[in-house]
């Protein structure tokens, strides 16, 4: 995984709530086998309208999304990560997060950034504004900046330490294997098991 | 109170019995006891395995199966889109090359994922459970922590069978009281979603608990457990108790030695001084069927209402929802529910697709027609779930009344494969989820239970067996 430092960019305002993944990347979308070439389905349905954010041209250079509350939500498709990184996106900022989305944008590289709707609210009028808005999200500082603003955001040690080192999970998992034995060797025998196959 | 003498809830006791390391400051490191595996989210992660030279640690507690893009319609014959076929045809290479137990289209435990490993009695209680695929939550009705996760995490735990994970907070979700005839297990969850929205349940563990929950089939509870992602859960579940051990019996991966497995089983329930972060209580007496009218699943009423006017609602986050969700959805503002007519009704899915579900369906059918020009599709959440149902006679009932009888998959729940609504087109569905788009693109979802889509598709219009 790329490391994941700090990134400026400019921002493109998504003003909708429940954002779920279905609408970030539809299903007839999901049937390839790569991991890249999704960005021809991120937010399919919607490009379709002109005014769409992503239409206009004010936007066209921008890689951290603003969004409403509730981003990400229903499926567990990580399509919907790899759809925003494969069109450009290296940020998104949201005041709410479905679980599953957060921790696969956080696996993959792409930072999510929880800031309160205020705040959101605050950029949205600010990027509309001027969409030159330069947005900085620095990692190292956990902090989102435009213009005079900056604001705090949280993010865990452990998540923001393996961003920025851009450590692979399994990797560090697999440091761990003495444990995984000795804990395999305990498991009762009642666990089922797939094989030998029982019909 | 000391920490080492207070109660804990049934999640924490599972979520302790699979801790393979605790660090301060890292998320713990989980044991999984079993991955279900299928084609749309599995290529990548075997892909990645096989660029950094990995296995997959344990294939004897893994298990793939194939629904979501597939046709259920001349099951037998190539598949006919080529993505799709490529896609299938990668799990099977997949399978194959990694040693994994695949049950392929025409086998009798193909199917929806989430109906399978209950019907192979691989879901069990006090088991930690994942696939890609947020549904997983299904197997909570089993007394599991059961959740879906992302590609990356399909690919971490092929590799160790491990999972690294933040402890969830708890949440206690009681349903106290007697059902009305009518009202089913769907009908519980689509109040709840209502009553605590999707993001309501965004970093806890839902354990349904009361007399309401108690009363409801293994079935019922699958339904209920299924939709916690809906409320934005990650995983739900529910005490396992005889029902549950009953299920189980006789089933082809039921534990050899039950005994010793049962009296385990047994020591999975919240203890009565256990602490919940949260606890919410619902009446099920007050309950009645629910619907939805908008485009997220807390956007549900009960079948008797009207479309709510946007106008009403105070957050103006919310009431903006409702005014897009209402112009998606072509409904006006104080329409009753029951004039709004269908034109597709789908039976089937990992939510309402068991054979309950079913006969549920067809107790209503029965000796009926569906209203002309309108289009019912019923799929069986699995191949053996097809077969019982054909034992019992259930898809005469619904071809003579005008219903097509597919064969087993995700099918229209999500418009992967060949069936889909098109731009404009209505349907009520018992699936989960009624997002933009969700069941075809333009189309428009109202999610119901299986006894008000089998009475909506006689009337044409949203309706309950009692307005027949």
């Amino acid at each position: 995984m790329e490391k994941f430092i700090s990134h400026t960019g400019t921002g493109v305002p998504l003003r909708r709530s429940n954002v779920d993944t279905d609408q970030i990347i539809p299903a007839v979308y999901l049937k390839r086998v790569t991991r890249s070439g999704f960005e021809d389905g991120l937010f399919a349905a919607w490009r379709n309208d002109p005014e769409f954010v992503l239409n206009q041209p004010q936007y066209k250079a921008g890689t951290v999304l603003v969004a409403g509350p509730e981003f990400g939500t229903g499926s567990s498709r990580e399509h919907a990560v790899w759809a925003l990184q494969n069109y450009g996106f290296k940020v998104v900022i949201s005041s709410r997060f479905a679980d599953i989305f957060r921790g696969n944008s956080l696996k993959g590289g792409l930072l999510t950034v929880i800031l309160p709707q205020e705040a959101v609210e605050e950029i949205w009028v600010a990027i509309e504004a001027d969409p030159t808005t330069e947005i900085k999200v620095d990692l190292d500082s956990r902090t989102v900046s435009y213009g005079a603003t900056t604001i705090a955001f949280e993010l865990d040690d452990y998540t923001r330490w393996r961003l920025m080192e851009g450590l692979d999970d399994i990797g560090l998992t697999l440091k761990q294997t003495d444990s995984i034995d000795a804990f395999e060797a305990k498991r009762p025998s009642y666990k089922p098991k797939t094989l030998p196959i029982r019909i | 109170m000391d920490q080492a003498i207070m109660g804990k809830t049934l999640a924490e006791k599972i979520w302790e019995d699979h801790v393979v390391r605790s660090a301060q400051g890292e998320p713990d490191l989980l044991y999984i006891d079993l991955q279900l595996v299928h084609e749309v989210t599995s290529a990548q992660a075997f892909d990645g395995l096989r660029l950094a030279g990995r296995k997959v640690r344990r294939p004897d507690l893994t298990i793939a199966t194939e629904d979501h893009n597939t046709p259920t319609l001349d099951i037998l014959k190539p598949i006919a889109d080529p993505v799709s076929k490529l896609q299938i045809d990668t799990l099977r290479n997949n399978a194959k090359e990694f040693g994994i137990r695949i049950h392929s289209l025409g086998d009798a435990d193909q199917g929806v994922v989430h109906v399978v490993g209950p019907q192979l009695g691989i879901t069990q209680p006090g088991m930690t459970i994942v696939c890609g695929d947020s549904h997983t939550s299904t197997h909570g009705a089993f007394g599991a922590i059961a959740f879906g996760i992302g590609t990356s995490e399909v690919e971490h735990v092929l590799a160790t069978q491990t999972l690294p994970s933040t402890r969830p907070k708890m949440m206690a979700i009681n349903v106290e009281g007697k059902l009305k005839a009518g009202v089913t297990a769907k009908d519980i969850i689509l109040a709840i979603i209502a009553q605590i929205g999707t993001g309501g349940g965004q970093g806890y563990i839902i354990e349904y608990r009361g007399s309401a929950i108690r009363e409801l089939s293994m079935e019922g509870r699958m339904t209920v457990c299924n939709m916690s992602i809906e409320a934005g859960a990650r995983a739900g579940l529910i005490a396992p108790d005889q029902k549950t051990f009953d299920y189980i019996k006789g089933k082809p991966h039921a534990p050899e030695d039950f005994v010793v497995a049962q009296s385990y089983w047994q020591t999975l329930f919240s203890d009565s001084d256990a602490k919940f972060d949260l606890e919410i209580t619902l009446d099920a007496d007050q309950l009645e069927p629910f619907v939805t009218w908008g485009t997220n699943p807390g956007q549900g009423l009960p079948l008797n209402a009207s479309v709510p006017n946007p106008a009403d609602i105070k957050d103006s986050e919310a009431r903006g929802a409702a005014e897009r969700a209402l112009e998606y959805m072509g409904l006006t503002a104080g329409t009753p529910l029951k004039n709004i007519a269908i034109d597709t009704v789908f039976l089937g899915s990992c939510t309402n697709g068991r054979i309950e579900d079913l006969r549920a369906a067809a107790s209503v059918l029965e000796g009926k027609k569906i209203a002309p020009k309108l289009r019912m599709l019923v799929v069986p959440g699995s191949e053996r779930v097809r077969q019982q149902a054909m034992k019992e006679g259930l898809d005469k009932v619904f071809l003579d009344a005008g219903a097509e009888w597919r064969n087993a998959g995700c099918s229209m729940c999500l418009g992967m494969n060949p069936d889909q609504l098109s731009v404009g087109e209505r349907a009520a569905s018992t699936s989960n989820r009624n997002f933009e788009g969700r069941q075809g693109k333009g189309g428009r979802t109202h999610l119901v239970s299986p006894l008000v889509a089998a009475a909506t598709a006689i009337r044409g219009t949203l309706s309950s067996p009692a307005d027949l």
